[in-house]
């Protein structure tokens, strides 16, 4: 039997679950590689040798290699370990959840300040945006 | 004999640490923030509790994908701060209780809670962050600390029925030690948040409230919340709340709120705080 995923109507979100975890194994170790002072250095100085050193799809190679956060989630990547990818950059979760939703940095952080991304429009795929509505006024 | 006397729950955001841990806690956009934690300080400078079971989640710091305990208890005398891609934090070392961690690992587990018992662990920011909220930038933290690590990053996390009744069996283990301690509940994370996608972002304020009407309120009834709401209503990442549940399990049904606060933003975060102690 297939495994029951309710959230794969959620808009713009993937859930880290078995199969993505399957996926990913190898992209997620590769990533806690990075706690290791040592292995910074190393995929610093060369980071297509390094990754070559990982078991993973040649996908999932470029999308390390691209820093593109939303295709290595795809491709079974969980923020909390890709965090020691960007960390090893010296950047933040704001800025790579900013890269990941196609806003700049800026305007990312403005709507933070704003109080976040509503909800309204953002539960179901298909969902009509409801801008006037505050969050209060749910289903 | 051992009591818990009190929950303390708090988010974990990593830029709260790195905020305090680079001297900008004044700035005009922090300072909101550590305002909302004055009054936690003085109150826990007060209580002086002698433990904390901590309840956080490790974020691929000590648990890679090789291991992926749902709920697992640190028994070691002392537990490193990790360093999670840009050094360790500068914060001191976490001293354990072994023994008593121990005795709540053995008696839990005889309540049917398979609890992994973790003897060598470093100790990320979802343990760290709440200890600097709550006592600040001390030489050495003024508590021994038990790190109970629940999983919450591999979908499903436990539901938060399991993590209420995991609360109340620590409340029966604790009660059940012959040690004079004073013990503090701890749960970490949330709020609504969500750290990936082309959602991210997303903060839900009212539901963030309304959570917590309920957590103080009726938590029996928090419990049964399915973990789809938490993923659509507060983020990928707020599911995290679930490990709240724990802490309001070991305490009393009817609790007084000492402290209450709520801010956003921290980083992509909305930040949830409340101080409960047990009436009797």
């Amino acid at each position: 039997m297939a495994l029951d995923k309710p959230y794969s109507d959620i808009p713009g979100t993937v859930i880290f679950d078995a199969d993505q975890a399957r996926k990913g194994y190898h992209l997620n170790q590769f990533c806690m590689s990075l706690m290791k002072a040592e292995n910074r250095a190393r995929f610093k100085r060369g980071e297509r040798a390094y990754v070559d050193e990982w078991p993973m799809s040649e996908e999932q190679k470029r999308a390390v290699l691209a820093r593109d956060f939303n295709r290595m989630i795809e491709l079974g990547g969980n923020i909390y370990f890709l965090s020691k990818l960007f960390s090893t950059n010296g950047k933040s979760f704001q800025h790579t959840a900013a890269t990941m939703t196609g806003m700049t940095q800026e305007a990312y952080a403005t709507m933070m300040l704003n109080g976040g991304r509503s909800p309204e429009g953002n539960r179901r795929v298909g969902e009509s945006p409801a801008p006037e509505c505050s969050g209060k006024e749910r289903k | 004999m051992a009591r818990i006397t009190a929950g303390v729950a708090t988010s974990h955001v990593p830029a709260i640490g790195a905020a305090l841990d680079t001297g900008r806690s004044a700035e005009a956009y922090w300072k909101p923030l550590f305002a909302g934690y004055e009054f936690s300080k003085q109150w826990v400078a007060k209580q002086k509790p002698d433990v904390i079971v901590l309840v956080y989640n490790d974020h691929a710091s000590a648990f890679s994908l090789d291991i992926v305990p749902t709920f697992a208890i640190g028994c070691a005398a002392s537990f490193q701060p990790a360093d999670e891609g840009w050094g360790p934090r500068a914060v001191p070392v976490v001293e354990g209780h072994p023994e008593l961690a121990s005795h709540i690992a053995q008696s839990v587990i005889q309540q049917d809670f398979d609890l992994t018992i973790i003897n060598r662990m470093d100790v990320d920011h979802g343990l760290t962050v709440p200890l600097s909220l709550m006592f600040g930038q001390p030489e050495r933290w003024p508590v021994c600390v038990i790190p109970l690590a629940v999983n919450v990053v591999l979908y499903p996390p436990p539901s938060g029925r399991r993590c209420f009744e995991l609360g109340r069996a620590i409340r029966r283990a604790v009660e059940a030690c012959d040690e004079d301690l004073n013990v503090q509940v701890w749960g970490t994370g949330g709020m609504s948040h969500q750290l990936q996608g082309p959602r991210a972002g997303l903060i839900n304020r009212e539901w963030d409230n309304r959570w917590l009407d309920q957590l103080i309120a009726d938590p029996a009834a928090l419990a049964q919340m399915p973990h789809i709401e938490y993923l659509r209503e507060a983020g990928s990442e707020g599911v995290e709340l679930v490990m709240w549940l724990i802490m309001r399990g070991a305490l009393d049904s009817k609790v007084r709120t000492v402290h209450r606060f709520y801010h956003v933003p921290a980083s992509n975060t909305a930040v949830g705080h409340v101080i409960l102690e047990n009436e009797t």
